[in-house]
């Protein structure tokens, strides 16, 4: 079973969230770069884009698939993993240090799940 | 293996170019370069030696079974090569006078006639050069007749999660936004999804039928009346045409608009990426958007190329890869009326002798008839044994096959997709039958075997990670 640290909120889309310093802190699940096999191309949004709650903010590429990333809440981008896109490594290596994106949250935002409801649906996509 | 610039020699060369036969021209010194370009130089028998060595290396239809779903590689028959071949259309340049090419264009003509009648169409352009290509412009046909009423609105394509994936990017490519719908459990459409999903903004939807997991949808009457209902448009994607040809036709089932592969569905050889032939057809009440030109008849009974009223323009130069029409063309003559639905028969028939075959043994990923492609899963056997899909591809080389597609459709977990077409034998379906329950045997007795595979391939597993993040795409010279 993959890492699911319980200090985080998750989608079932496969995205996690944390609030830091007031910022909503997006990042991929272990479970989702588990599933996509070795990341090779990482598109991401900039400084001062809106993102959409539900909405396709980036893209991330593995050798078997393109896959969109969902934002869990509405709002607008302070903040980009500019690294991320020369080592796109280290989404695969540490998923949960590699964070995407860091947003300034307005408002409404997905239906949000704790680690233990995620597990569950990390389970169920496993049956 | 060497490459061709390692192979050459200062001073060696080869006569297969000819002299040439018309004055030269000549140009400014500033346009002249100022040092030879540096081609490799290389002895014509060595030229041989090398594109024969590389194609020892490859595995095509001639060399054995080649599956790969939603590819259709079937065997294309020599009668296209012959007819392609002939002076009259390779001897031919795109800019004569319509009148000196009437045999040309009347390949375009009889084409687009045969074609529409399979597809229930009204009228088709053959620019687009391949499926991906036809797509955008299908799309492009649906956003030409939304701004032609002033409906601005529809910024929306709808894509089932089940689609190619050059469905969303052609869509994303031609300005939409797209709107994924998930299937039902039955594998189709889930279409209280598609309710909630069409409204005012939606351009269209672009559908598979069948789908990728080779199911033909039973509500597609349903699907298509939803998304008019919106006010959308529906784009059929051809790429699975092969299963239903002279049975149902996208225009009969509500489709709009759609691009046929003839490259796959109507034999020409694609499987070192082409040419191909994307040609998109369309309803009556969309042809005056079509790319130009188009070939019509005049009153006198000569063809000529005409230019729709509201024409989208050019999507690629002249006339698309006109070859490939003209085996299309042979391969539809030949087979006839009678031939087109028995192939479609007989690759269904294929597909489903081989998954019947199979199931009990491998979990297939939908448990229903299918049409002529089948979706395995091997996810199970990669919990119990260790051994993936890739595994097990990699293996089917050993024994002379090419291996299926991966991973695709994406809801679909170590996915093999299976695509065995109308021109295999039963004795080939049965040998690639066994070959799969052995190398099922191998998962359980001898897993590493099937980790390290393939044993016989000059290439066993390339650095894909490697050549995405790091491709090397010229020569670099010492």
């Amino acid at each position: 079973m993959a890492n699911i640290p319980t200090e985080l909120r998750y989608t079932k889309s496969h995205e996690w969230l944390k609030t830091e310093g007031g910022l909503s802190v997006i990042g991929l699940t272990q479970f989702a770069v588990d599933a996509l096999g070795d990341i090779v191309f990482i598109g991401l949004p900039e400084v001062g884009d809106e993102v959409k709650a539900g909405a396709s903010f980036a893209d991330v590429e593995s050798v078997k698939a393109v896959s969109d990333v969902f934002s869990p809440v509405s709002g607008k981008v302070v903040e980009v993993n500019e690294e991320l896109p020369d080592s796109p490594e280290k989404l695969n290596e540490d998923p949960y240090g590699a964070w995407l994106i860091k947003v300034e949250a307005a408002g409404e935002s997905e239906e949000l799940l704790d680690a233990a409801a995620y597990e569950k649906v990390c389970a169920e996509e496993e049956a | 293996m060497k490459l061709l610039f390692e192979l050459s020699r200062t001073g060696r060369g080869q006569d297969l170019l000819p002299l040439s036969d018309v004055p030269a021209c000549e140009f400014g010194g500033e346009l002249l370069r100022q040092a030879p370009p540096r081609l490799p130089e290389i002895s014509e028998v060595d030229l041989e030696r090398h594109y024969t060595e590389l194609a020892k290396q490859t595995h095509g239809v001639n060399d054995g079974f080649y599956p790969l779903g939603s590819c259709t590689m079937k065997y294309n028959p020599h009668i296209n090569e012959d007819m392609a071949a002939l002076n009259g259309f390779t001897g031919i340049h795109p800019l004569q006078d319509e009148n000196s090419a009437q045999g040309c264009l009347e390949v375009m003509y009889r084409t687009e006639q045969l074609l529409n009648e399979i597809t229930g169409m009204d009228a088709m352009t053959f620019q687009p050069a391949a499926g991906a290509h036809g797509e955008y412009t299908g799309l492009m046909l649906i956003r030409a007749y939304h701004l032609s009423r002033n409906d601005t609105a529809r910024t929306k394509i709808i894509v089932p999660d089940s689609a190619h994936g050059t469905n969303p990017a052609s869509a994303a490519m031609a300005g939409f936004t797209v709107v994924s719908v998930p299937s039902n459990a039955q594998g189709g459409v889930d279409l209280e999804a598609l309710k909630a999903a069409a409204g005012s903004d939606t351009a269209g939807l672009m559908l598979t039928n069948p789908n990728t997991l080779g199911l033909f949808d039973p509500n597609i009457l349903e699907i298509t009346r939803i998304v008019h209902e919106a006010g959308g448009l529906n784009y059929y994607d051809g790429a699975n045409l092969n299963a239903v040809m002279g049975h149902v036709r996208p225009g009969d089932m509500g489709f709009d608009c759609v691009h046929l592969n003839l490259h796959k569905t109507f034999s020409t050889p694609h499987g070192g990426g082409g040419p191909g032939s994307g040609p998109v057809g369309c309803k009556k009440f969309l042809d005056e958007f079509l790319p130009e030109p188009r070939v019509v008849r005049d009153e006198g009974g000569a063809l000529r190329f005409a230019c729709p009223e509201h024409t989208l323009g050019k999507v690629r130069s002249f006339y698309g890869n006109f070859l490939v029409a003209v085996r299309a063309l042979t391969y539809i003559t030949v087979l006839g009326k009678e031939g087109i639905p028995e192939a479609s028969e007989t690759a269904v028939l294929n597909a489903n002798y081989m998954m019947h075959k199979l199931k009990g043994h491998y979990d297939v990923a939908y448990d229903a008839a299918c049409m002529h492609e089948f979706v395995l899963t091997l996810e199970k056997l990669k919990q119990e044994t260790g051994v993936s899909a890739m595994d097990a591809a990699k293996r089917l080389l050993d024994f002379g096959m090419h291996p299926p597609t991966m991973y695709f459709p994406l809801i679909v977990h170590e996915a093999l997709m299976i695509e065995p077409t109308e021109t295999e034998s039963r004795e080939t379906l049965d040998r690639a039958v066994q070959v799969f329950l052995d190398i099922l045997e191998e998962a359980k007795t001898d897993p590493e075997k099937l980790h390290e595979a393939p044993h016989t391939c000059p290439i066993g597993r390339p650095d894909e990670v490697g050549a995405a993040r790091n491709p090397v795409l010229k020569y670099e010279f010492a």
